[in-house]
């Protein structure tokens, strides 16, 4: 696995993740190139299928971001992303998905170091956790199964 | 069939100096949909928007990727020129290569690599993008003030000054408020009723206010520029077309014992009365509650006696309508009283009294004509004491937080009383000491080191009664918890300040958010301190958290000034970038089931539920509609939306999940 | 059916007549009333102030016992008492892992649903109703009804009465035929423990709650703990030098109050062993 670069997409909200996002950027703080960010204008816009449809195209891990709870620009947004993550990740490790893949966390516009690390911290994690094959292989055996029952 | 023009930057050295701009704009250039793509030094500047524009009108670009700085950066810069080259601001969207990209990575490959997908997502998302167009909402120029204290005064004086109507509503049969039962007020010591009646007048004679008191907000509708509001006037029992206020009525009631609220139960007033001298209006109203008349059916006397037979006893509360564009909350605070305090007795001493009622003690037009007399014998007390934090700043009573206006008020009361009574010993327990204002340090410290005021650090663990006496069993914290015992002739209790009784009732029919202590909630504490969460209304004073007068002032001001704001227009303009639930033709309507778990999830009570009727005028289903004036576009009812029938314009479905797989395919 | 009675040391020692007036008034009502088997001591203050464990253990080991021999319902007359099995239910109710851990070391089974009720909380329950039609000879006197510490406070786990002007015990008083006054002092602190370790405290303490309740007008001092009882009455020697005055207000229990209103026998109650005469 000496070579395995993980693909990670952000899925961030525009006010305070995006916004830190951009203040680490003009910080000039430097972090690891695996993330992609996706924006949102709030976190409690992320609908979860999204999630398992980055797994299926592909990816090795996914962050979820938003602002800290009472700071919701929406008042109450990541408020029900929090709320909606807690079961979801229920339902996941149930399936048999690698909730460690998800990493959920709240950064505000002025966390720019902050997100630098959490970048790095879960591409490192993501790293020895190798790349996500099994996903595909979970999500598409059902269907092989019936199709070859006829 | 989209054309998309795609336009990456170098932003001098900021983005190239990492990223191999010229290999972006070939990767993106061969893009199924990208029919043109270019990079260029400066996309901001004017000649790098000429590009864009050229682009467009050229090759008739149906869509502009500008893979450049942060959108939050400049995507009104490039909507603007997308505007002006014809095409919809709204089909422009821009990769984020600079912030997120080119500064925080090491120039090679993988940087570049990263570069050509953050184009590829927003390149795929474009082709979902549809022209929007900027959303109008009509605007009634009237602005509601609910409350008639020194806030709503000021508020209802600036919007009207401003040349919009105003219509003030106020519970009480006069308007004033706490500051019209002030005596003086700190830091300078004007007398209150001498610096507040002329504005009270003012509000009285100014011609865009329409002053309604002894009302209350019935029921609200609507939304910012378009509120109904249904205003309850209370039947005053008064005709006061013909009422000159003579107040030979009030002269002749025989029911006086009745507790004086604008004195806080240290006086009477007969049943019909007015509640101080200078009200405005300077009508009297009848206590129906107390009036003999209403409880048992005798009396009449005023309408016996009042010389132009104003008094209507058969007159019934009327419901006023209104249009209204604007609201601004000014309804204030109230004090807890000493039966909150199990320590101080339960309210069973009467010479325990509050900040409050001791402001009706000094006042020259008080129940005791400004000397300070204990309400239990009528002795002018020789000591007093003066206890801070009384119930505020304290976890057990369920009242954290600090009231403010205290510290202040206590130095204020301890310096008239010994300036009434010099031979007079004042003391103050108290745990900080909070005079932040201007000139309010130093008005404490007069009191302090010219009035000879005693102050005490420490806390009173209980009061009781013995022979006439309180005993005030307290420490001194600053002499190790020396215990302090003081028999005192009177306690003032600087008692909390708490939200009205009624504040969350009308935070319900406004539809504003209050906090745990029923105060009302601000949209951001810090940078949105005058308004709400709900569009179009706005807060001013005491009602939002405990303040003194200066800052009442300011914030009326402040909300007035948004109001203004708002009345300045004769259409308000809205950003589109809202949720719509899908409409569709016969027999199906929408794919909205009407669970309505969306309405739950909105903050802003941005979605109604609407009646699909055929044409024969019968209901077929209700289903969610999205009330574009308010909505504010957060997104949260799209990811409740288990039928996905309400979808977020700028972030729709189809536009996120096409950045998600542009992201991992190359296409 | 049978109310477990968790006397406690002081009831069984210098407090007994306290025990003999409870016994007497269950006799007297038909309550039927049983030791708890092997009882221990509840720990009281000494426990809780050394070791917080083995100051949950000690009543822990009370209630299991209650449980275990079928008394659902346990009257414990000292407040002291009271207080240590009430707080240890709260405890043990609110963290399950210490939970565990003291039933391990108790070796005894506990599942916290044995009542614990004060004196006055049992007389409401089973002697009130009753006491009008039985009254033959009302305590008419005027009574300073003293609850001390432990019998209010603290509210939010007790939640008994109210803590700075409670009354129950002065509304019994009133059914027993006898004139409760108002005063301030009645549930101020008496010096407890002091007692032993600094008496001149205790001649302070319980000296200013003499003191207001003799101004008022009080002719005895009813209680319902045995420790409020000792300083006041034990040690009216000291208090007497605190206030340079000789004090003779006697001080009842408010089972011997009740004893006395319903016919009961002086030496029943024993109101003998008082320190300071008793006179009816």
């Amino acid at each position: 696995m000496a070579d395995f670069e993980p693909k990670i997409v952000a899925f961030v909200c525009n006010w305070c993740t995006y916004a830190g996002a951009d203040l680490t950027g003009t910080s000039r703080i430097k972090y690891a190139s695996n993330v992609r960010i996706i924006r949102f204008p709030c976190t409690g816009r992320i609908d979860y299928m999204l999630l398992l449809k980055a797994f299926d195209e592909g990816a090795d891990g996914i962050m979820v971001s938003g602002c800290h709870p009472n700071d919701c620009h929406y008042t109450s947004g990541n408020f029900h992303a929090r709320r909606r993550w807690i079961m979801f990740r229920s339902l996941c490790d149930f399936m048999g998905i690698d909730i460690r893949r998800i990493i959920f966390s709240w950064v505000s516009a002025a966390e720019g170091a902050r997100w630098a690390d959490i970048v790095n911290t879960t591409v490192a994690s993501i790293r020895e956790l190798g790349p996500y094959d099994e996903y595909r292989k979970i999500a598409a055996k059902p269907i092989m199964e019936v199709e070859n029952h006829g | 069939m989209s054309k998309i023009g795609v336009f990456v930057c170098h932003c001098g050295e900021n983005i190239s100096s990492t990223v191999d701009c010229a290999k972006v704009a070939e990767a993106a250039g061969k893009y199924d949909g990208v029919t043109f793509s270019v990079a260029y030094k400066y996309m901001c500047s004017d000649p790098g928007q000429t590009i864009i524009k050229n682009a467009i009108a050229e090759k008739g670009l149906t869509g502009v990727v500008v893979a450049s700085c942060s959108p939050r950066m400049h995507e009104p810069t490039f909507r603007k020129a997308c505007a002006e080259a014809g095409l919809n601001p709204y089909m422009c969207e821009m990769a984020n290569l600079r912030e997120h990209c080119s500064w925080v990575h090491e120039k090679g490959e993988e940087t570049t690599q990263k570069a050509i997908d953050l184009v590829r997502v927003l390149v795929e998302k474009i082709k979902y993008n549809h022209s929007l167009n900027p959303i109008k909402v009509p605007v009634t120029k009237t602005a509601l003030v609910i409350g008639g204290g020194i806030a709503g005064i000021q508020a209802s004086l600036d919007i009207a000054n401003t040349g919009h109507k105003v219509i003030l509503i106020e519970k009480d049969p006069s308007i004033g408020g706490h500051m019209s039962q002030l005596s003086e007020t700190f830091p300078t010591l004007d007398c209150s009723q001498c610096i507040l009646t002329p504005r009270m007048v003012e509000v009285a004679q100014h011609p865009n206010i329409t002053l309604y008191t002894y009302a209350g907000l019935e029921s609200l509708e609507g939304f910012i520029g378009n509120f109904k509001a249904k205003i309850r006037k209370k039947s005053k029992s008064i005709d006061e077309k013909i009422c000159t206020g003579c107040g030979l009525c009030i002269t002749k009631c025989p029911n006086k014992k009745i507790p004086s609220e604008f004195n806080e139960g240290l006086g009477n007033r007969t049943a019909i009365y007015v509640p101080f001298p200078q009200a405005v209006p300077n009508k009297p109203v009848i206590d129906r509650i107390h009036c003999t008349y209403y409880t048992k059916g005798k009396c009449r006397i005023c309408e016996k006696v009042c010389p132009t037979q104003a008094i209507r006893f058969d007159q019934e509360d009327q419901i006023v309508e209104a249009e209204i564009g604007a609201i601004v909350i000014a309804t204030g605070f109230t004090v807890k009283q000493p039966d909150f305090f199990p320590e101080y007795g339960y309210g069973k001493y009467p010479d325990v009294i509050t900040g409050l009622q001791f402001e009706r003690l000094a006042s020259a037009s008080g129940p005791t004509l400004g000397e300070i007399r204990r309400p239990s014998d009528g002795k002018i007390p020789q000591k007093i004491v003066f206890v801070a934090c009384a119930g505020s700043r304290d976890q057990a009573k369920g009242i954290p937080y600090c009231s403010k206006i205290c510290c202040m008020y206590i130095a204020k009361h301890a310096m008239l009383y010994q300036h009434k009574v010099h031979s007079g010993k004042s003391y103050v327990f108290y745990m900080d000491i909070r005079a932040g204002g201007k000139m309010y340090e130093e008005f404490v410290r007069r009191a302090i080191e010219d009035d000879g005021v005693n102050y005490i650090r420490g806390r009173i663990s209980r009061i009781y009664e013995k022979n006439g006496k309180l005993i005030v069993n307290g420490a001194d914290t600053l002499l190790n918890a020396m215990p302090v015992e003081i028999e005192a002739d009177m306690v003032v209790l600087a008692t909390a300040g708490v939200a009205n009784e009624g504040a969350e009732e009308l935070a319900q029919k406004l539809h504003v958010s209050y906090d745990p202590y029923h105060f009302f909630a601000e949209a951001h504490p810090k940078l949105k301190p005058v308004e709400t969460n709900t569009a179009g209304i706005f807060l001013a004073g005491a009602c939002q958290a405990p303040r003194d007068i200066p800052e009442s002032v300011a914030m009326a001001s402040g909300a007035s000034a948004k109001v203004a704001g708002l009345f300045s227009q004769d259409e308000l303009t809205r950003e589109p970038l809202i949720a719509v639930v899908n409409r569709q033709p016969a027999p199906v309507y929408s794919s909205c089931v009407g669970c309505f778990l969306c309405i739950s999830a909105c903050p802003y009570q941005a979605i109604e539920k609407e009646e699909l009727r055929n044409r024969n005028g019968d209901l077929i289903r209700s289903v969610a509609k999205v009330n574009p004036g308010l909505c504010q576009g957060c997104g949260t009812c799209v990811a409740f939306c288990r039928t996905k029938s309400i979808d977020i314009q700028g972030y729709t479905h189809e536009q996120v999940y096409s950045e998600v797989m542009a992201l991992f395919n190359e296409f | 059916m049978t109310l477990g009675f968790y006397p406690g040391c002081s009831l069984k020692g210098s407090s007994r007549e306290y025990a003999e007036s409870v016994v007497a008034v269950a006799k007297a009502f038909d309550i039927e009333i049983k030791e708890i088997n092997d009882w221990n001591c509840c720990g009281a203050t000494a426990a809780h102030n050394l070791n917080r464990e083995l100051s949950l253990a000690l009543p822990a080991r009370i209630l299991s016992l209650a449980e275990k021999q079928g008394l659902n319902e346990i009257v414990v007359p000292c407040a002291a008492c009271y207080s240590r099995l009430t707080v240890t239910k709260f405890e043990l109710a609110k963290d399950p892992e210490l939970r565990k851990k003291i039933v391990a070391a108790n070796g005894l089974e506990y599942s916290g649903t044995a009542e614990v009720l004060n004196i006055i909380q049992m007389l409401n329950k089973y002697v009130t109703t009753k006491l009008e039609g039985r009254v033959v000879k009302p305590f008419d006197h005027k009574v300073a009804c003293y609850y001390g510490c432990l019998l209010v406070r603290p509210h939010a786990i007790l939640k008994f009465d109210r803590e700075e002007d409670p009354q129950l015990m002065d509304e019994l008083m009133l059914k027993a035929g006898a004139t409760p006054v108002d005063w301030a002092f009645k549930t101020e602190c008496c010096g407890a423990g002091l007692s032993v370790s600094r008496t001149s405290s205790v001649g302070r303490l319980s000296g200013k709650i003499i003191r207001d309740a003799v101004d008022r007008g009080a002719e005895a001092m009813i209680v319902a703990c045995p420790m409020c009882h000792s300083n006041l009455d034990m040690r009216r020697g000291a208090i007497n030098s605190f206030l340079g005055e000789k004090i003779s207000i006697p001080v009842l229990y408010v089972t011997q109050v009740i004893g006395l209103a319903v016919g009961l026998n002086f030496k029943t109650l024993g109101l003998q062993r008082h320190f300071v005469n008793v006179t009816v």
